[in-house]
């Protein structure tokens, strides 16, 4: 019984060591970096129930890794469930950031470029070109059969102004087979509910919750840039980051148009390990 | 090399100590005077202080140490140079912009009155 209360204490003494600081974004980069030598471990999810197709949960588990102040690199791994269909693996991705402004400016720029092995993906992590609702239609034996070995490449931008994080990101997408190129975008805006830290550990005070709003959209292809059959999304967002360095996000995403699943819900789970590499330095104390 | 020429090895010994010269605390030299003359709206305040220790827990021991007293090649922040060269205005600078090439991230993530409060709590380690 002595022991039971003793571990309690010790969990809740390490939960409140900690807390990671996320913006509460599902498809928007913000500009911020991994610090070096973390490694971030999360769990993104999309719940979708398109028209006329059956309704699917795709998740992604990621590795996200600092390298440098200037420099996050992240692995991905990709699959999904669709009901009355199958669960399968759809793949994996390697995304880079490089940041080259090593300041805070107002306008900062990240670099970022995807390779990215996927088929009959459904977790909508991006929109570009002319994704919508058709490509849920078919089942899934048929879209594996549609591999996309692409690389996708974003220019985000970032600023953090009293309180208030706003980033915009402008993706453009080529299949490396003879596809042409496509593109999308994805913005957010986000600030923590309070901006002061209190002066007492807390779990559920107002500064450990973010939220705001996000939307994203394509912009179709080379040949047929602009709004014409493409998807779009807004919805606002939230998270919390729990003690213990855990982040739980959620989002309730609405399409804007007839391209678009009606309704997404998004949720994500994140834990961060803090300097992941000195773990096996010091013999795993 | 430098048996024949002990000039060329006095002249890279003189030059690689001038470079930690500078590269120790570059930083305090590229604040604009508009950052180093800033005045922290927490100032003394016990409430900050607090919060400060509790920023400083949550996002800063892993490198730096519990007591800020720094981590293997991580600084400690109880130098002479935080704690008396350094003005609030210099290390809420320090905070906002990193010092990426030299493995500092920047914490401009967190919002400005939580910055303010990590100062004070830095300022509080000498006292």
């Amino acid at each position: 019984m002595r022991l039971t209360a003793l571990v309690l204490v010790m969990l809740v003494g390490t939960f409140l060591s900690a807390a990671a600081q996320e913006r509460p974004y599902f498809v928007t980069y913000s500009h911020e970096m991994e610090e070096p030598g973390n490694l971030e471990i999360e769990i993104f999810s999309a719940v979708g129930n398109p028209p006329g197709a059956n309704r699917f949960l795709g998740s992604n588990l990621e590795f996200e890794y600092g390298v440098k102040t200037w420099w996050t690199t992240e692995f991905y791994m990709d699959g999904q469930s669709t009901v009355n269909d199958s669960t399968i693996l759809t793949g994996y991705r390697w995304e880079n950031r490089f940041r080259p402004l090593l300041r805070e400016h107002w306008i900062n720029p990240v670099i970022y470029v995807e390779f990215e092995n996927i088929s009959a993906d459904k977790t909508l992590r991006e929109v570009v070109g002319h994704d919508g609702v058709a490509d849920f239609a078919h089942p899934n034996w048929l879209a594996r059969q549609g591999k996309a070995r692409e690389i996708e490449t974003k220019l985000i931008l970032g600023s953090n102004y009293r309180g208030w994080n706003i980033s915009e990101n402008i993706i453009a997408e080529k299949n490396l087979s003879n596809d042409p190129w496509e593109f999308g975008y994805a913005w957010a805006v986000s600030r923590p509910l309070k901006l002061a830290a209190s002066a007492h550990k807390c779990a559920f005070c107002a500064e450990r919750f973010h939220a705001g709003i996000e939307m994203y959209g394509g912009l179709g292809d080379r040949y047929t840039f602009g709004l014409n059959r493409t998807s779009h999304y807004v919805g606002p967002t939230v998270n919390w980051s729990a003690p213990g360095n855990l982040t739980l996000s959620f989002s309730p995403q609405f399409g804007l148009n007839d391209s678009s699943i009606p309704r997404l819900y998004r949720f994500g789970v994140s834990y961060e390990i803090e300097q992941f590499l000195e773990i096996f330095r010091r013999g795993g104390d | 090399m430098f048996r024949k020429r002990p000039s060329l090895l006095i002249l890279l010994m003189f030059s690689a100590v001038l470079l930690f010269g500078t590269a120790d605390g570059a930083w305090l030299a590229k604040v604009p005077a508009s950052d180093h003359q800033k005045t922290n709206p927490y100032e003394g305040q016990p409430d900050a202080i607090a919060a400060g220790r509790k920023v400083f827990e949550e996002h800063c021991t892993k490198c730096h140490g519990q007591n800020a007293q720094g981590v293997k090649k991580r600084p400690s922040l109880r130098t002479e140079r935080i704690q008396q060269q350094a003005t609030v205005g210099d290390l809420h600078w320090l905070l906002v912009n990193g010092s990426m090439k030299r493995g500092m991230p920047s914490w401009a993530k967190l919002p400005d009155p939580q910055l303010w409060q990590l100062v004070t709590y830095l300022k509080s380690l000498h006292e």
